[in-house]
């Protein structure tokens, strides 16, 4: 059983994507969208969070909302993975469940 | 494999309305039935045919209706949460004897349990929003 979860805020606005990470389970799959793609960049002061995440959880980001924000992909954490809104179709097949983190 | 979809903000809230719409169009071309599509809390303001957005705007409204047509997909507005925010339809209009309504074709009102059912039926429930 594998969940799916996602996150569609910025870590700068509430502590959505911290209490996703402090939660999610072993091997499950994290996609950040709209402006939770910022929590995928490096440098920030969730970023070692993140980090330390990906040793547990597999993390992906959805490419339009980035580029939609101007953020190239050579400033995201080493390890977190791009995908298109067909990927993100595809994740919620590959998960048995999808929770939101609102 | 069947989705459901529930929509928590408003068009011009955030972004989760184009982001809803971007998922369903993809999971529509991936070959999945879209079972319902339910608007909650300002979710139901996707579904007031009175919205005028410039030429050069992309109609999000209209978008939802369309694909509503083209592929008979079923938007459901809460019942609840469009009393509160003047989302009409006939009924609502006679049953509340207001003088206008202003459901944007191919969405209906109704209850939570639409909601639920789609819980139910659908093999997964991808929620946007709030």
């Amino acid at each position: 059983m594998s969940t799916l979860h996602t996150v569609n805020k910025s870590p700068f606005d509430r502590p959505s994507l911290q209490t996703c990470l402090r939660l999610a389970g072993k091997d499950h799959a994290v996609l950040l969208f709209e402006d939770g793609v910022y929590g995928a960049l490096q440098g920030s002061t969730v970023a070692d969070t993140v980090k330390k995440a990906l040793d547990t959880v597999s993390i992906y980001v959805l490419g339009a909302d980035l580029k939609a924000r101007g953020l190239s992909e050579d400033k995201l954490i080493d390890g977190i993975k791009i995908v298109d809104y067909k990927g993100f179709v595809e994740l919620t097949v590959e998960n048995d469940k999808v929770n939101a983190w609102l | 494999m069947k989705f459901g979809i529930q929509v928590n903000e408003g068009p011009y809230t955030h972004e989760a309305s184009v982001s809803a719409l971007n998922f369903v169009k993809a999971a529509l071309d991936a070959g999945h039935e879209i079972f319902r599509v339910f608007f909650y809390h300002d979710g139901v303001n996707n579904g007031t045919r009175l919205t005028t957005p410039p030429q050069d705007d992309i109609n999000i409204v209209q978008s939802w209706s369309e694909l509503a047509e083209k592929h008979n997909i079923d938007l459901v507005v809460c019942v609840a949460a469009a009393q509160r925010r003047g989302i009409v339809d006939e009924g609502e209009q006679e049953r509340n004897g207001k003088d206008a309504n202003n459901i944007a074709p191919g969405f209906r009102i109704s209850g939570l349990g639409q909601l639920i059912e789609a819980g139910i039926q659908c093999d997964r429930l991808v929620v946007f929003g709030d």
